[in-house]
């Protein structure tokens, strides 16, 4: 039998739920109501409302990336240092909450972060002042990290786990203190898996409309919540396509930018 | 005894309960090509690790020319290490490998480009400069580790096991090298490996190991002609090992036969354990040897015959180039220079020396 038969389910599947549906909105996109070619739904991005929601989803995106990136890190180099019984059960501690599904947890923290919620209830408790915790920009980084987090240290450890004591042990005998051991081997190893981490963190959380909503409010327009309004209330699908489009043209140059820096990280970081 | 250049002095290292090393002493000096030789579990590697500093001994300490260096971290250490994966950085290229050592040592550009070159000149890889190290083989990669480590000078190499994950012939070319690679570098090599005849082949002394406890330190020829105990014959090499008595000096009883020989000193009536190598027994007509029995099996082993022969209750293992097939009646002759006296293990450290059958 031809091995290309087997393949065969998997081009279906990409032919039907992603070739076509890419190309519908790149036609949704490129027309207006019509069906006339035009570039308007393109053009819209530079209306000021939409330019600033696309410039607060990326904000909000990179310093969710990065803050993920900063717990997870030394959380996967403690977890290296563990015995193998513990650290599997503390990355099963982490992994644990995607077992349950993510607009549940996100609408717990909402009932936690309200004004009148459970944080401000222990905050009352305490004597401490009352806080805006929920609709801020803080609480959709908060969500974001909180969701997020382990996809940033899976990748990162995972990579951590395959550099051997030999290889520490061998820079060390070379005269390399831990601070070098870190920056000359450990690092540049681990780099992979910081790269996918980033761009598991990163797409997502600049994507998302359901984090804004849901701890945002509605008064925190991310590029993810306009274009899910012009697809539901608005019933536009031709600017909510053109957006889209603008969307994964800015996910495509970092993605593209990111790649490019892997390739340099293999050879010349040192 | 100011050239003593490594000395542990009463090392012990113990994991849980299993005694890994038990009041190790041991000194080398300069220009040497010292060998740690026993089966896996014997210590070999951690005394190795010991020195390198990538273990702490729980008592005794560690002499670099008289000053102890056991608090001192491995990267202040005046020695380098060989690992046995070799353990090269792979995200960086041969060049870059080599010169980790000398830029941490913040050397000039210059000195570190002469010396890269320098380096893969002498383990045979000129112009792999660019190479990464995924795209090497085995043989390649090692030797870059070896490049790696000799570019700093180091008063002495550590080799773990360096030979280890290589194919026979390839190993074999690497032992020449490795003896080239020291004679031409004039520094000491300290070598751990399970192979007996890589001991043999490369060292100017072999340390035998087992259990933690130093059997026997000699010449290769020493621990293979003379060995001390019946661990050390047996695992160097292969060998007939038996409980015999002495007589009396110079005269050995094996299995009911007197058998002269060249010892003396061990008393007289003394239980002793001898050592006769299979290939110094020789077959004559079965009426004219100290010994009579019947061949049981015959394997061709290339350079020579492996037979067994049952005589006096005992199947000796005979090596020779004159074959004898399986059931024919054979005399056999020893002469009293390749009868080896030991004596009986008494104390608790020689008892270490109890080979596992």
């Amino acid at each position: 039998m031809n091995k290309k038969f087997f393949a065969t389910p998997y081009i279906i599947w990409m032919t039907g739920f992603t070739i076509i549906p890419l190309l519908l909105i790149l036609y949704y996109g490129l027309t207006d109501k019509t069906g006339a070619f035009t570039i308007d739904n393109i053009v819209s991005i530079a209306t000021p409302e939409h330019a600033k929601a696309l410039f607060l989803s990326i904000g909000l995106a990179l310093i969710s990336t990065l803050i993920c990136l900063i717990l997870a890190y030394p959380l996967a180099m403690i977890l290296k240092s563990l015995q193998v019984n513990q650290n599997r059960f503390i990355v099963f501690l982490f992994i644990l909450p995607m077992w349950m599904n993510f607009l549940l947890r996100t609408m717990a923290w909402q009932t936690l972060l309200e004004n009148q919620g459970v944080i401000n209830a222990i905050f009352r408790f305490l004597g401490l002042p009352q806080m805006k915790l929920i609709n801020t920009s803080y609480a959709i980084i908060f969500g974001m990290v909180y969701n997020f987090l382990p996809f940033m240290i899976l990748p990162i450890y995972n990579v951590l786990i395959k550099i051997s004591d030999d290889i520490i042990n061998a820079a060390k005998d070379l005269g390399a203190n831990q601070f070098q051991v870190f920056l000359k081997i450990i690092f540049p190893l681990t780099l992979p898996g910081v790269i996918s981490g980033i761009t598991m963190v990163f797409i997502p959380a600049l994507t998302t409309f359901v984090i804004s909503n849901l701890l945002g409010g509605g008064k925190i327009l991310l590029i993810g919540n306009v274009i899910e309004q012009e697809f539901t209330f608005s019933g536009n699908w031709h600017l909510g396509s053109g957006l889209s489009l603008v969307l994964m043209i800015f996910i495509l140059v970092s993605m593209a930018l990111l790649a490019k820096y892997d390739k340099n990280g293999e050879g010349t970081v040192f | 005894m100011a050239n003593k250049l490594i000395e542990l002095v009463n090392i012990s290292k113990t994991y849980g309960d299993n005694v890994v090393l038990d009041d190790l002493n041991l000194y080398f000096n300069e220009n040497k090509f010292l060998t740690l030789l026993g089966p896996s579990g014997c210590g070999k590697t951690t005394t190795l690790r010991i020195m390198g500093g990538f273990e702490t001994p729980d008592t005794g300490s560690v002499l670099f020319q008289g000053k102890d260096i056991k608090s001192i971290p491995p990267n202040h250490r005046p020695l380098n290490t060989v690992f046995q994966k070799y353990a090269l950085f792979t995200h960086m290229t041969v060049a870059d490998n080599i010169a980790f050592g000398l830029k941490i040592k913040k050397k000039s550009k210059a000195y570190i480009q002469d010396k890269i070159k320098y380096a893969l000149k002498l383990v045979n890889l000129d112009g792999f400069e660019n190479r990464m190290p995924d795209s090497l083989s085995g043989g390649q990669q090692q030797r870059i580790a070896i490049a790696r480590a000799i570019v700093n000078e180091p008063k002495v190499l550590l080799l773990d096991e360096p030979l280890g994950a290589l194919d026979l012939k390839l190993r074999q070319d690497m032992q020449y090298e490795l003896i080239r690679l020291k004679n031409e570098l004039g520094i000491t090599f300290v070598y751990v490996t399970h192979d007996q005849e890589e001991a043999l082949t490369m060292s100017d002394t072999i340390v035998v190991m087992n259990q933690g406890y130093i059997q026997q330190i000699g010449s290769p020829e020493d621990i293979y002609n003379e060995p001390e105990n019946a661990f050390v014959a047996d695992f160097i090499g292969e060998s007939n090992i038996l409980s015999a008595t002495m007589v009396e000096d110079k005269l050995v009883n094996i299995l009911g036969v007197n058998f002269p020989c060249v010892d003396t000193g061990f008393g007289q009536n003394k239980p002793v354990d001898v050592v006769i190598r299979p290939e110094d027994i020789d077959f004559v007509a079965p009426d004219e040897g100290q010994l009579k029995g019947r061949v049981t099996s015959l394997i061709f082993k290339g350079v020579h015959y492996e037979m067994e022969v049952m005589a006096n209750g005992f199947e000796w293992l005979v090596h020779s180039t004159d074959m004898q097939p399986v059931g024919t009646e054979v005399g056999m002759k020893v002469d009293p220079f390749d009868i080896q006296i030991m004596n009986k293990p008494t104390s608790e450290d020689e008892e270490a020396v109890k080979v596992d059958e």
